[in-house]
Formats: structure tokens, sequence, C-alpha cells
């Protein structure tokens, strides 16, 4: 009983969303790097695309190293949600009457927004995937076989476009407490001065991140990105 | 001055309760914010009301007892207790709303006072260090490294007030145990019950209802003795080691 008891605590939970986060941000670095692509044209973008389901071959078979990243991902966002899920229950019957007046000084808009943006990331990651993924949903009604015109006609939709940014906003605020609350959690933050430097990394992984990603649409938009 | 106070009254704790609105003429900006509830209380008795029940002990910032919900934060507006919070950090015709703290863990017993002795019980399963009694050993024998000796003495300045939960938007005791932590972690007394005392203290906790800490931060901005948020990365790093070593 007592062997088990470290494992079964609200620290515990923590951890389990620490270590998913973290493979979450290397998944996410990876993918902007894939995305930017874009800007070198079509043909080093699809080339791109078609290389990703060829590494390891004819070791592994076509898309092999894909799925297995695929299959981390999944057990990696179950094992997020569920934690977060378990954890936001918790809270609230831990604060089962609200305060009439409650001011939260000393904390972040981002840190606030944890659950409701994490959240709309996940309602996004169902989109995005039958746009591009699953699905292959082209809005233009064009061809969805080319991964490349696909993506242009997606963000030549103006509304689209804006789904899009709306996410990354919350991916940029979301990673902004997420990253020093990782390290905070995995106890890298002993002093002042470190959680400082965590959270300026933080900082700096959510301007990347959501910059990163939000360049596409946007040079889709400014006509930078073309058929 | 002349203040509004809305003020939740609750008889016991198995009846609901209800903000009230009381007016309070005359309160002088020298006064603290318990002097302030004693002559509103001199008032409803005078009137034949029942007067508010607040706890109160040292008055003098260090025993942890008075904590409210003051305005929507926990000790009110300054970083101290609400027993050395004073009126001239109010406005003339202000209106303060004072709750209690609210957290499953500190049952409301009546009016603005709640039972925190699920901190007591936090403490009993591991805020300690077992030593032999007898003579006592010579004091030299086991150094401390200064550094570590400031450190742990810092840390171990907390009150238990329970602003931190109170503060906290999961309601999590995490400050209030790290603080023990990180403050026997520091001593070489505390090193052969460490990985029991962090297990213990957060099965303890969790059992008492509190919930997660998010890394918010809103613990160490109203904790009166400014607590740093370093003591809940150690906190988790002890559980990490914990696990580790298969507890
Ligand atoms: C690409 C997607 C995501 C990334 C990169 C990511 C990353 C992270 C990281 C690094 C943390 C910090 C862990 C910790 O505090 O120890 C975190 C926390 C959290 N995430 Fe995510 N996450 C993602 C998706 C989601 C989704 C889909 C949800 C859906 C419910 C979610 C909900 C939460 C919550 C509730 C927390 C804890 C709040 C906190 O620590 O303050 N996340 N996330
Ligand atoms: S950590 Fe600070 S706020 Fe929390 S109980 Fe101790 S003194 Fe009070
Ligand atoms: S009454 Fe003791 S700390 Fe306020």
């Amino acid at each position: 009983m007592k062997n088990a008891r470290a494992a079964r605590t609200t620290i515990a939970l923590k951890l389990g969303m620490a270590v998913s986060g973290f493979i979450f941000i290397g998944f996410v670095l990876a993918h902007m790097y894939g995305n930017l692509k874009a800007f070198a044209g079509h043909d080093a973008f699809n080339d791109y695309a078609h290389h990703l389901r060829q590494i390891g071959e004819p070791m592994l078979p076509h898309e092999g190293v894909l799925w297995i990243l695929r299959v981390g991902l999944i057990v990696s966002l179950v094992v997020h949600v569920y934690c977060a899920v378990v954890l936001w229950r918790r809270a609230s019957h831990a604060r089962g009457t609200k305060y009439v007046t409650k001011k939260n000084t000393g904390a972040s808009r981002s840190s606030l927004t944890m659950r409701w943006g994490g959240l709309t990331i996940l309602v996004f990651l169902v989109w995005h995937l039958l746009n591009f993924t699953i699905g292959k949903i082209n809005p233009q009604g064009g061809a969805t076989n080319d991964p490349y015109n696909l993506l242009v006609d997606t963000f030549d939709v103006w509304w689209l476009t804006l789904i899009y940014l709306v996410a990354m906003v919350a991916l940029g605020l979301h990673l902004n407490h997420g990253v020093w609350s990782a390290a905070q959690t995995l106890g890298w933050t002993g002093n002042a001065a470190k959680r400082v430097r965590a959270k300026r990394l933080a900082l700096a992984l959510a301007l990347i991140v959501s910059v990163g990603f939000s360049l596409v649409p946007l040079g889709v938009l400014a006509g930078i990105i073309t058929k | 001055m002349n203040l509004t106070l809305k003020i939740w009254r609750q008889p016991d704790a198995s009846s609901a309760g209800a903000m009230h609105t009381y007016q309070l003429a005359d309160v002088s900006e020298d006064m603290s914010f318990l002097e302030m509830l004693d002559v509103l209380n001199e008032q409803l008795n005078a009137e034949g009301e029942e007067p508010i029940a607040f706890d109160s002990d040292c008055r003098e910032g260090i025993c942890g007892a008075c904590g409210l919900m003051i305005n929507g934060d926990a000790h009110g507006p300054e970083v101290t207790t609400t027993c050395q919070l004073h009126m001239r950090s109010f406005k003339d015709g202000e209106t303060i709303t004072i709750e209690p703290w609210r957290s499953e863990g500190f049952p409301v017993v009546k009016d603005l006072i709640v039972d925190r002795s699920a901190f007591d019980r936090i403490i009993q399963q591991g805020g300690y260090v077992s030593v032999n009694t007898g003579s006592a050993p010579e004091a030299h024998s086991v150094p401390v490294p200064k550094e570590d000796a400031d450190r742990a003495f810092n840390v171990a300045t907390c009150i238990g007030c329970g602003a931190c939960v109170a503060a906290c938007p999961n309601g999590s005791a995490s400050l209030f145990m790290g603080a023990k932590i990180t403050h026997l972690g520091l001593l070489p007394q505390g090193q052969p019950e460490r990985d029991e005392r962090v297990v213990n203290m957060v099965a303890q906790h969790d059992f008492e209802g509190f919930g997660g800490c998010t890394n918010i931060g809103a613990c160490t901005a109203a904790c009166p003795k400014e607590i740093p948020l370093d003591v809940i990365s150690q906190l988790n790093k002890d559980l990490r080691t914990a696990i580790r070593h298969g507890h």
C-alpha cells in the first residue's frame, strides 16, 4: 500500500502533464519546421512531406517512423488530457464555495487560461486533423492529394485562417505558462534566478511556436505563398 | 473614516450563510483591521445583535490565526497578516468585502472562522524530525552550511495561516507543504525521513481535499511571510526523488 502512494498523488499527475507536455513541444517544433518549408515552394514542401513517410525504409515499412511518432503522441495526449481533467475536477471541488469577491493578485493571464485554453487547443486539434490528415477536407473543393495545394486552398479562406490564428494565440498562452510550470513541476527551479530563466525560456518558446506557425497562413494571406 | 462592510455571516457549520452589510462610522486610520472589527462588534452588541465571530490570537503577525479574505485578497491589500493590516490601507467611504477562507480543507465553523486543523494533520504526517531524547549533542558535531541554515530559517517562518490555500485558484496547499519540506530537507536532521515525509504529507494533503498546484503564484503573492515559489519546486523534486526510490 505504502509503496505505491507517491505515484498516486496530485504531484505525480502533474509530472505526467509535464512529461507529455515536453513531448508535445518536441513535436510542435519539428512540425513548425516542416510547415515553414512552404516558403520554399510547392516542390520543397511536398518533397518534405513525402520524405517524412520514407524515413527508415526499407528497414521499416512505409510511414513506419511516422506511426511510431503518432502512437507516442496519442499516448501523450491521453495522459495529458486525463491528468488535466482529474486535476480540474479536484480543483473545482477544493474551492467548492466560491468567493463573492476574488482578485488573482500575482497570477499571470496565461496561468489562468490553461484549462479553457487547453480545451481550445484540443478542439482545434480535432478540426486540424480532419482538415489536413484524416479527412483531407479541401474547402475550395480542389484536389486533396497534394499537401501544398491543400494548404494554400485552406488559407485562402479567411475564416479558416482566423480559426488557425486563434488557435496559435491559445497555444502561445498555453506554452508561456506551461513551459515554466513544467520546469517547476520537474523541480528545476529551486531558486529565484532559475525561476526567472525558466519564465524567459517559456516566453521565448511560446513566441517562436505561435509566430512560427502563424507565418504560413499569413504568408498565404500576403500572397507570398501561392499555387 | 466611514466604511460600508459586507461580511459573511453563518451561524454554524451546518447552516447556510449569506453576506450582510453594515455601516461603520468614525474609524481611525491607525486602527488595525481586527480593532476595526472589534469596534463593529461593540456596535452590534449595543444594538443587541450577535457579534461577528473571527479568529485571532497573537495580533502581532506570528500565530497565523487571523486570516480573512478582504476585498478578494487574502489578508487584504498589504503583504502582511490581517492583524498587522491597518485601516490607512483603505479609503474613506470604501466598501470592504470580508469573507472566510474558502477551501474544502478548511470548513467554516462560524461566520469568518474556519477550521485549519487539516494543516496540523499534514504536519503530523512528516513535518517533524525524530530524535532520541537525552542530553543535547555537541552542536558543532553536525555542521550546517551558513547558506542552508539561512534558507532553512527563512522558509521555517511559515506561520500556517492558510493564506496560500485561500488565494490559490486551485485551493492547493503546496506552498505550505513546500515550506516545511524545504526547511527540513536543508538540514542534516531532516535526511533520514526525507522520502516518507514528502510522500505522507502530500498524500494527507490530497486526502484533505486540497487541490493540485498549477504554479499560478497567487499563493506567494498572498503569503505574509513571503515564502517563495522555489519551495514548490523543491517539494516536487523531493516527491519525484521518492518515486525513484520506490515509495
Ligand atoms: C500541442 C498541445 C499542447 C502542448 C504543447 C501542451 C503543453 C503543456 C505543458 C508543457 C504543460 C505544463 C505541465 C506542468 O505544469 O507540469 C501543460 C499543462 C497543461 N495543459 Fe497542456 N499542452 C497541450 C495541449 C493541451 C490540451 C489539448 C489540453 C486539454 C485539456 C491541455 C491542458 C493543460 C492543462 C490543464 C495544464 C495544467 C495547467 C498548469 O500547469 O497550469 N494541454 N501543457
Ligand atoms: S506558506 Fe505563507 S501563506 Fe501559506 S500558510 Fe505559510 S505563512 Fe501562511
Ligand atoms: S492574530 Fe496572530 S498572526 Fe494575526
